[in-house]
């Protein structure tokens, strides 16, 4: 093998990663708010509603579940503007199509949780006199949010690998930083192997606190 | 709309070029993933280290990072594969990783007890596997594997940033000529959208029909 492995141009611009890093995680973390809010508003909008509601709800899943988010990217970057006459920059229009992709992930999430909050929770709060408001607030979300925390964390490590596709409409995040050093050192494997393990490690390491933050919540 | 219209021939080579891709690396990532699979449930302590990290790893990683990451690294350990075979190679990695989970959640939900009745009754390993084992353990099997599937079809249109025409690049290509973008991206999101709503709808029957299994 000829080919030496040299590392200098990467770590001379390490900044173009690790703000990239930073900046995917920010992504992440908006999105999965902004998924969340859809999610649980359209879970119970399902959980309540009637035939007409529920389907459209379920339209929305199913079709966003079921095409690729490159191409829901491209859609919302280049494709949304053309017909409505106005613009938002890269990153807006990720953060947009990686909430309407969670959102969709957070309604099949939350729509499970309200199912298994137990039944006689809900008849206890209304033996004691609450109304359909109050038992919603006091007793079925906050049972629901002990049940689905586990998914929310793999939603969430899911979403910050996700962000990766933003790269291919330009924003600035970890893998368009690997390919802006990739572009100009041409040092494609020693980006790759440093970029790969940047991914995994965060990951992990995401996975790990939020597991641990779910052990305060859980009651026994 | 009429642009629309007129690539349709266009956009079903690219789309044939997608179902080729995802057909290869379904049926690729279910060999692999079947045998480490059955491998980290079954087999010595040397052999589940290295499956697990394989898995854990490629399970980490971005998807997209993955392709780019084999389609530049294995010119350098001397393999000069196509672009085609490259990203095959990339996305059967990938999935075969999930399998492995698939295979392993799979095996291991059906009841030691049925395990030990067949060594009781004096079949051998192979056997256990073939007789005992594998027809309960495929009830479980089939509907995440065929949200896996969903996945690699899915999965599927990130090659096109590596140059493969497939229905994604396909699309791009055809907006690249007429600068009309948004009939063309729904009309491809609809094409995503039939094929994995078929797959996900058969997930589903299956989810129910197998539902009456419980230990």
């Amino acid at each position: 093998m000829t080919y030496h492995l040299n590392y200098d141009f990467i770590w001379r611009h390490f900044s173009k990663l690790s703000w990239g890093l930073v900046l995917s995680l920010e992504l992440a973390f908006v999105s999965i708010l902004i998924g969340m809010a859809i999610g649980l508003s359209l879970a119970l909008a399902y959980t309540g509603g009637r035939g007409f509601v529920r389907r459209a709800v379920a339209g929305y899943v199913e079709f966003i579940r079921n095409v690729p988010l490159l191409l829901l990217v491209y859609l919302v970057f280049y494709g949304v503007p053309s017909v409505g006459g106005f613009a938002y920059d890269a990153t807006e229009s990720f953060v947009i199509t990686l909430s309407v992709y969670a959102g969709a992930t957070m309604v099949e999430v939350f729509r499970a949780g309200l199912a298994a909050v137990p039944r006689g929770l809900i008849d206890a709060g209304k033996a004691i006199g609450l109304t359909g408001w109050q038992r919603l607030i006091w007793v079925r979300l906050p049972t629901m949010f002990r049940i689905v925390l586990p998914s929310l964390s793999n939603a969430f490590v899911s979403l910050f690998k996700d962000t990766s596709l933003a790269s291919v409409i330009a924003v600035p995040e970890l893998t368009y930083g690997a390919q802006w050093i990739n572009t100009n050192s041409f040092r494609v494997i020693e980006v790759w192997s440093v970029v790969a393990p940047m991914y995994l490690v965060t990951g992990y390491v995401l996975l790990f606190l939020l597991q641990r933050l779910e052990r305060r919540f859980t009651v026994h | 709309m009429l642009y629309a219209i007129q690539s349709l021939p266009f956009l079903w080579k690219g789309l044939l070029i997608t179902l080729e891709v995802s057909a290869l690396v379904v049926f690729l990532s279910l060999i692999a993933g079947v045998i480490l699979g059955v491998g980290i449930v079954y087999g010595p302590r040397w052999l589940y280290w290295p499956i697990r990290i394989y898995s854990d790893f490629l399970r980490g990683i971005p998807l997209l990072v993955l392709i780019f990451f084999i389609y530049y690294a294995l010119p350098l350990i001397g393999l000069n594969f196509t672009n085609i075979m490259s990203v095959v190679v990339a996305l059967s990695a990938f999935e075969s990783a999930h399998i492995i989970e698939v295979v392993r959640g799979a095996i291991q939900s059906i009841h030691r007890g049925q395990n030990e009745a067949a060594k009781a009754i004096g079949l051998r390993f192979t056997q256990r596997l073939l007789y005992v084992i594998a027809p309960q353990a495929i009830r479980r099997f089939l509907p995440p594997w065929i949200n896996a599937v969903v996945d690699t079809v899915k999965g599927s249109a990130l090659v096109s940033l590596v140059g493969i025409v497939d229905l994604t690049l396909a699309i791009q290509q055809v907006i690249g000529r007429t600068y009309v973008p948004m009939p063309l991206y729904i009309l491809g999101a609809i094409m995503y959208f039939v094929i994995n709503y078929i797959l996900s709808s058969a997930s589903r029957v299956l989810e129910a029909r197998f539902a009456y299994i419980r230990e």
